[in-house]
């Protein structure tokens, strides 16, 4: 019971607890932010909007031709000097939205690609417009083509939240961090930030599995 | 109807050239009409189709429904009013059998209740059981059945104009033929007007009342089915057609319609042997034969056999002449009686005859 590690949890867990609360946060608002980012930039490549199309693009290309870790320094440190200032979870929440959406809308727009040519006939056909064809036919083929890719992301997102660390949100890793500047335990300590951030994608994995089989079953039964 | 003016589509390809894939068509098709689009494969016929809904612009042309120019309707409201059967099926996945066929009024909110009535009566008409198909997936159904689902799908709005690509190709030849008679029925009842693409050359001569042979975008030549037939425009249709295409103009008559031509004698079964023998005798018929007073018929007499004889084989009255020349040979006989559904006796159809009508210019 007088383990060293004891008196170690004892001081830790309320740190570790508020910095799960932080990411898991970032992780939800970001996700939610992004889906809905990455489905307006999808449909305008998909729809091949003139200009805007081509903003979307370079928009995606930029996004996945650049590190994060860059992409929240310019958005924190850099956008100040051209008096655009964000607080840090803004700036936090405004990078990893910016970040994850070009990758879900790259998914989306495939998946999107993948439904059969012959679905748009047939919808527009019937006298949908493409706005509806979209809606009720290819949308629903399309979420069950890209569930798998679109978690990739989702899952890749949450680890990405310790990013933010460096801009002074005090989320998972910098809380860990703090710790071990206190403690001077940087094993125990870093293996349970480790550890949460295992638990928390593993219960998304399990989340993916449940939405892809009540798509699947949606879908034939 | 639908009138195609120097309809033509080019396609640009990635080394900057365009290739024509349908060029220059001019086509006519009056209401109640069906015409059928022959062609190998890659002719342009689903071009020629989707150009009529507009899913393809026309690059040159235009497409009159009714005297309109398409290009001056709304293509929602355009495409409201043209059924759209697609090559490959296109039944939604995510959706049951009853939600595909109702796609469009569960939507956008009209009248539901009339439009699933309406697919089961469809239902039962291609010969599948509503209560066992309408909560299915397409996935569970087999490619046929998916194909008939289609067809229901594009008829459920009774629209006045149909196109359908290939619409019977995954069903069985036993299915195929029933439906298509169904089908046919239905179209003459609604009198709704359709093109029809299609690979198989029977179909378009039963169900066509026009044919058009496409090669490489341009119509060969348009005319009714017995026309192609018997004169085709050129080597190329002869050949598409099939080197037996005389044989295939047996398809386009029916028993009854050579048997009222005939017009030969009948025995009043009330007649005595004698009096029998001596119509027999008087006339250079072999066999005449024999009905009561119902008109239905009870076997011949013929010189040289004593009593009256039973046929051996009948052809009914809405049997094609194919069938009916099968069954002469079958049965190595010279002419069958036709009897309608009541078993009455309506003439007779011989192989002379048949001869005749192939030898005869249309
Ligand atoms: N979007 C397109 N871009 C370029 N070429 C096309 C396009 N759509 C069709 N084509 C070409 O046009 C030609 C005609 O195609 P179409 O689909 O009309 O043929 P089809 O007569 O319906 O053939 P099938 O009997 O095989 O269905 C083909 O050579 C095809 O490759
Ligand atoms: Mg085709």
């Amino acid at each position: 019971m007088d383990h060293p590690w004891w008196g170690l949890a004892e001081l830790a867990w309320p740190v570790l607890l508020k910095g799960t609360g932080y990411t898991l946060a970032f992780a939800v608002v970001s996700m939610v932010l992004g889906l809905a980012l990455g489905f307006v930039v999808a449909l305008l490549r998909v729809a091949k909007v003139p200009v805007l199309a081509q903003i979307a693009a370079l928009y995606v290309s930029l996004i996945r031709g650049t590190p994060l870790l860059v992409q929240i320094f310019v958005i924190y440190y850099g956008l100040p000097s051209v008096g655009i200032e964000f607080s840090p979870v803004s700036a936090g929440v405004l990078s990893l939205t910016l970040n994850v959406a070009a990758y879900l809308s790259e998914s989306m727009r495939g998946a999107i690609a993948g439904v059969h040519k012959g679905q748009w006939d047939a919808g527009l056909s019937l006298g949908f417009t493409w706005w509806q064809t979209m809606r009720f036919v290819v949308a629903p083929q399309a979420l069950r083509l890209a569930v798998p890719s679109l978690s990739n992301s989702l899952i890749s997102l949450i680890k990405d939240t310790s990013l933010v660390s460096v801009i002074t949100v005090t989320e998972l890793m910098l809380g860990t961090k703090e710790l071990i500047a206190q403690t001077f335990q940087p094993l125990p300590l870093y293996l349970a930030a480790a550890l949460v951030y295992w638990v928390l994608s593993a219960s998304f994995e399990r989340l993916q599995k449940r939405v892809e089989l009540r798509l699947e079953r949606a879908h034939q039964r | 109807m639908i009138r195609l003016e120097q309809l033509t589509k080019r396609f640009a390809q990635k080394h900057g050239q365009s290739v024509t894939v349908v060029d220059s068509v001019d086509l006519q098709v009056a209401r109640g009409e069906i015409c059928v689009l022959l062609g190998a494969s890659g002719c342009g016929k689903t071009t020629t189709l989707k150009m009529i809904n507009r899913l393809i612009t026309p690059s040159e042309g235009r497409v009159l429904i009714d005297g309109a120019d398409t290009r001056d309707i709304d293509t929602v409201t355009l495409r409201r009013r043209i059924g759209y059967v697609i090559q490959q099926i296109g039944l939604f996945p995510n959706m049951t059998i009853e939600d595909n066929i109702t796609v469009v009024p569960r939507l956008l909110g009209l009248d539901k209740a009339a439009y699933r009535n309406r697919a089961r009566e469809l239902m039962a008409l291609v010969q599948m059981d509503p209560a066992h198909f309408l909560k299915r997936y397409p996935k569970e159904l087999s490619g046929g059945q998916q194909q008939r689902i289609g067809v229901i799908r594009a008829l459920a709005a009774d629209p006045p104009v149909l196109l359908m690509d290939e619409p019977f190709g995954a069903v069985d030849p036993i299915n195929r033929e029933s439906i298509q008679a169904e089908f046919f029925a239905l179209q003459r009842e609604l009198n709704t007007t359709v093109l029809m693409v299609s690979h198989d050359i029977d179909e378009a001569i039963k169900l066509g009342d026009k044919v058009a042979v496409f090669r490489q975008g341009r119509i060969v030549q348009c005319a009714s089915p017995d026309t192609v037939l018997a004169e085709p425009a050129d080597d190329f249709v002869a050949s598409f057609v099939g080197h037996d295409r005389i044989l295939k103009r047996l398809l386009l008559v029916q028993a009854g319609s050579l048997a009222e031509q005939g017009g030969e004698p009948v025995l009043s079964e009330a007649a005595s042997e004698a009096e029998q023998r001596a119509a027999l005798g008087e006339r250079r018929h072999r066999a005449l034969p024999v009905i009561d007073a119902a008109g239905r018929a009870q076997g011949y007499v013929a010189t040289g056999r004593a009593g009256l004889q039973p046929f051996r084989a009948i052809a009914r009255a809405d049997e094609d002449l194919r069938v009916v020349l099968a069954r002469l040979y079958e049965h190595r006989l010279d002419w069958l009686p036709v009897l309608d559904a009541d078993q009455r006796y309506l003439g007779r159809v011989s192989q002379r005859q048949i001869a005749d009508y192939l030898g005869a210019p249309v």
